[in-house]
């Protein structure tokens, strides 16, 4: 699915559409990066409650082309300014990532696999 | 093909830029995705130690038509114990660089698995040395 196909699903607000044709089929949740860098990460969501610049490190280094950040974290500007130079979508939601992750999984994305 | 980096402990604000700068510099050259994946999280995990646990530490990257060949070295507080630094979940990191998402033991192991060699030795009080080399 695409970035608004994606985002239909859970009523997000698109803060950057990363200007990428995104086909996204698996997402993966967690606040912890190092864990993220330790998965293939080709065609996957990120989810996150964790809200800093490192994040959007880890998105470019694991080829994420879309994170979701939940339970209403703000994304800052410097976070911004990456996530446009390395054409990575951002999504921001007021849901929890239960929730996200639920709804993502009931409109058909599928887990990563190791 | 030589690139040289400066990188300091502590500011996790610029944590990354380094590997960025190689992996920009790599997409240039005919390499294969997959090895470009495994040059940059092998890079962005040896970055994050020094900035997590050293006081400053430099990266430099031989582009070679082989392959890639990358020495960090870094002033701080070195590696008691290597081996047990080699395990999955043993972790010196602070609370900050857990606050960060990191520190949870799983960076070493990574680098070896995204890389062909990895060689790393460190002095206690003097600093630590890694060495890692993919291949194209």
């Amino acid at each position: 699915m695409n970035l608004d196909q994606l985002n239909q699903i859970f009523n997000g607000t698109i803060l950057m559409d990363g200007h990428i044709p995104g086909d996204y089929t698996k997402a993966f949740a967690s606040d912890l990066m190092s864990d993220v860098l330790r998965f293939r990460m080709e065609n996957t969501v990120l989810i996150t409650g964790l809200c800093t610049v490192q994040v959007l490190r880890t998105a470019e280094m694991s080829n994420i082309t879309c994170i979701i950040f939940a339970r209403g974290k703000k994304v800052t500007p410097d976070m911004l300014a990456l996530a446009k130079e390395h054409h990575i979508a951002i999504i921001e939601s007021e849901l929890t990532l239960f929730e996200i992750c639920g709804r993502l999984y009931q409109g058909g994305l599928e887990p990563v696999c190791r | 093909m030589r690139m040289h980096f400066e990188i300091e402990g502590g500011d996790f604000t610029a944590a990354g830029r380094a590997s960025s700068e190689v992996k920009k510099t790599l997409k240039q050259f005919n390499i294969p995705p997959e090895v470009l994946r495994k040059v940059a999280i092998a890079l962005y995990e040896a970055e994050m130690n020094v900035v997590a646990h050293a006081w400053s530490g430099t990266m430099d990257a031989d582009i070679l038509p082989e392959g890639i060949h990358v020495v960090m070295e870094d002033k701080g507080p070195g590696i008691e114990d290597i081996e047990r630094a080699m395990e999955e979940g043993f972790s010196t990191a602070t609370e900050e660089v857990r606050q960060m998402g990191f520190g949870a033991g799983m960076g070493l192991p990574n680098i070896r698995k995204n890389s062909d060699r990895m060689v790393l030795t460190s002095t206690p009080g003097v600093g630590t040395r890694l060495e890692i080399t993919v291949a194209f």
